[in-house]
């Protein structure tokens, strides 16, 4: 069972990817990136991360797609205009340099380096306290410091979006 | 039986989909779509890596990069904005004023 939804969602996962990279219009890779941004969070479940797999759905398919819809329309852009492509020779050493860069990280994987330390939080452990609740008491402990600097980093990050979009200050 | 090794060659799979989406296409907002599709295969593998290890760490790390990509889209998006306005359009090609 596990099996099957892992190879059906990696599948819709790289389907949409390539759908994503070669479609012609910008709204339509974005809803693909949405189909594999959903994808991956059926996998967060399968891995037992069911609260950023919820993350994954607001933030990620939610906000952040919502927003590329929204500059897409808002900019309402000429498909066409993709066709005078300055540099076509450009696309075939692209996939080759993709290929290449994939095999590395096969290379990479195959070695014996995933070999770390077992930590403590099994998945017994978790569902006996929940997901949920143990990230949050560890961001409230352990990564307190990293948590109030997030706050720090959206506040400047909303600052500077409405710096850059204003007409005129 | 699903190893890690699955989710980790998935996420190289979905990383190199972004790296020649951003090399082969030319539309500024699908390069930057391409990004995100990049940050998405990295936070799989770390939380694969968190399953196998036993460890919360890497949903925390997940948890930050999502915070670091709003950010970041918020941002890029609203330079896009500033670009079209100022140029008329997003095509990288014709973006190149800071090109030595």
């Amino acid at each position: 069972m596990e099996a099957y939804l892992f190879y059906i969602m990696a599948a819709v996962a790289v389907a949409s990817g390539v759908y994503l990279i070669f479609e012609k219009n910008p709204v339509f890779s974005a809803l693909y990136l949405i189909q594999t941004m959903v994808s991956i969070a059926v996998l967060y479940i399968l891995l037992e991360a069911q609260f950023i797999a919820a993350v994954q759905i607001i933030v990620y398919a939610g906000a952040i797609m919502v927003l590329f819809l929204f500059v897409i329309m808002l900019l309402n852009l000429d498909i066409k205009e993709e066709a005078k492509n300055a540099l076509p020779f450009q696309r075939i050493p692209a996939v080759l340099m993709g290929i290449a860069f994939f095999t590395v990280i096969c290379i990479v994987l195959r070695s014996k380096l995933l070999q770390g330390k077992h930590g403590e939080y099994t998945t017994a452990y978790i569902n006996s306290i929940g997901n949920t609740k143990l990230i949050g008491n560890l961001l409230f402990t352990d990564y307190l410091l990293p948590f109030e600097i997030t706050s720090i980093l959206l506040f400047v990050a909303a600052i500077g979006a409405i710096m850059l979009a204003k007409r005129k200050l | 039986m699903i190893t890690v090794t699955h989710y980790l060659v998935l996420s190289a799979i979905l990383f190199t989909l972004g790296v020649v989406g951003v090399l082969v296409r030319r539309n500024a907002i699908i390069i930057f779509m391409c990004i995100e599709l990049m940050l998405n295969a990295v936070n799989l593998s770390f939380v694969a890596f968190a399953h196998y290890l036993n460890s919360m760490q890497g949903q925390l790390f997940v948890f930050f990069t999502m915070t670091v990509a709003a950010a970041e889209a918020a941002v890029g998006l609203a330079i896009i904005v500033a670009v079209f306005r100022n140029k008329e359009t997003v095509n990288i090609d014709d973006i190149n004023i800071m090109k030595w």
